[in-house]
């Protein structure tokens, strides 16, 4: 279990522990969410939200939550923050919410909330446990975004297109065109898409992760 | 990761307390769902009508009307006895075209659009409002995706004849996409139905209040 060191917190969130690449949670919206690079950074951010507020919220209330009836309090906190959002992205956030608004109310099942609110809010201080939902839903967040990236390429042919509906017409820029129109894989923006390019994603942290503890083993091997 | 603590069963009164803690917090986040509400209630009332009067846009052209038929409407049974919204386009209070949903059963469930049509039974233009198609085959109904839906625009039931508003693999006048034969034939089918009411209600959709 972590402790409440801030930067173990930021780097668990973000790369160590991150919800998708190594804990393997929150697959559902993972792979539905993730057809282009733009849908996967804007529910990722939506997920953000939702982790940072309900984290904190249950934090604050750990002492008074017992345990016997934590886990349909933990549900109702979740619940009452995705309504929250999903009103206030209908309202203020509507090309967004015409993207993103039908699986918002998913996030209520997705079950990386539930398990940062039991594994670490539920006995942390509030700051502590707002910077893990936050980060934690970053790194969601990243994770969403590099699978919706790779299956955008691939797929269609295309990087981040209509980020400028999500981001404001700033972020026409960043809509790039990698391959001709008909180059695109159907298959990559398909269900099976997913699978495959999360799958593949996986590999390629855990090769990452290898080589860095590798060298570290290695090092400490020397060391003694 | 969770602890694993054995749960005593609960005398009453813990239960009890238990019961009024959770009661306590949904009251609370209940209240903070209301009050939420109460915000965004008519930034989100103003979103769907701006929607409306986009998708209407599309289909109603604005030199057609001196009116907004969001506001004018009419409510009818369609052919399947579904109540039916229909927005009138009126000049000088002649009703000059009418809107109204459509369905058709594509590939992957109901596709939803909404039809604009002059007085006189001409195509004004058709698009999508809603679909569950494969995104890359039957998307290229919208009209962000590709211009076929706006080869309807100036159809009507005489032109092409009846026997011809068909995909042409089923001996008819209009292209299918490469892979993807269902969803524009379920688009076909509703635009058809959408000419037919229009032919059969005629007189009630284009009197004048």
């Amino acid at each position: 279990m972590a402790n409440s060191d801030y930067k173990t917190i930021v780097k668990d969130g973000l790369w160590d522990n991150n919800g998708v690449f190594s804990m393997l949670l929150g697959m559902c919206p993972a792979m539905a969410m993730t057809t282009s690079a733009t849908n996967g950074f804007g529910m990722g951010l939506a997920t953000a939200v939702v982790m940072a507020a309900s984290s904190w919220l249950v934090a604050i209330f750990r002492n008074r939550i017992t345990t016997e009836v934590r886990i349909p309090v933990y549900i109702l906190i979740v619940a009452a923050m995705v309504t929250v959002v999903d009103l206030g992205m209908n309202a203020w956030m509507h090309e967004l919410y015409k993207v993103l608004g039908l699986f918002i109310p998913l996030i209520v099942s997705n079950c990386l909330p539930l398990a940062r609110l039991e594994a670490f809010a539920a006995k942390q201080p509030p700051v502590s446990a707002l910077l893990d939902g936050l980060f934690m839903g970053l790194g969601f967040t990243i994770a969403l975004t590099a699978i919706g990236a790779v299956r955008e390429i691939i797929g269609s042919g295309t990087l981040f297109a209509d980020a400028s509906l999500l981001l404001g017409p700033t972020f026409k820029v960043i809509e790039m065109r990698l391959l001709p129109a008909d180059m695109g894989v159907l298959m990559m923006i398909l269900p099976p898409g997913g699978f495959i390019v999360t799958g593949l994603l996986v590999v390629v942290k855990r090769l990452l992760d290898l080589r860095a503890g590798k060298e570290i083993q290695m090092t400490g091997a020397h060391a003694v | 990761m969770t602890t694993s603590q054995t749960v005593p069963v609960a005398s009453p009164p813990k239960m009890f307390k238990h019961g009024v803690i959770l009661c306590l917090f949904c009251l609370g986040f209940g209240l903070i769902l209301a009050i939420t509400n109460e915000i965004t209630l008519d930034d989100i009332a103003a979103r769907a009508i701006e929607d409306k009067q986009n998708s209407l846009s599309q289909v109603l052209p604005d030199d057609l009307h001196d009116n907004n038929p969001v506001t004018d409407t009419l409510t009818m049974a369609n052919a399947e006895g579904k109540e039916l919204t229909v927005f009138r386009a009126r000049k000088g209070g002649k009703v000059t075209g009418v809107a109204y949903e459509i369905f058709g059963t594509g590939y992957a469930g109901e596709i939803k659009l909404m039809m604009g049509i002059d007085a006189d039974g001409k195509l004004l233009g058709v698009r999508v409002l809603a679909h569950k198609e494969t995104p890359g085959l039957g998307d290229k109904i919208e009209v962000k995706k590709g211009p076929w839906i706006e080869r309807f625009t100036g159809l009507s039931l005489g032109n092409p004849p009846l026997e011809r508003w068909k995909v042409k693999k089923d001996g008819g006048d209009f292209d299918q996409f490469a892979g993807a034969t269902i969803t524009p034939r379920g688009v076909m089918v509703a635009i058809r139905s959408g000419l037919e009411f229009f032919a059969e209600n005629k007189t009630r959709l284009t009197e004048a209040n």
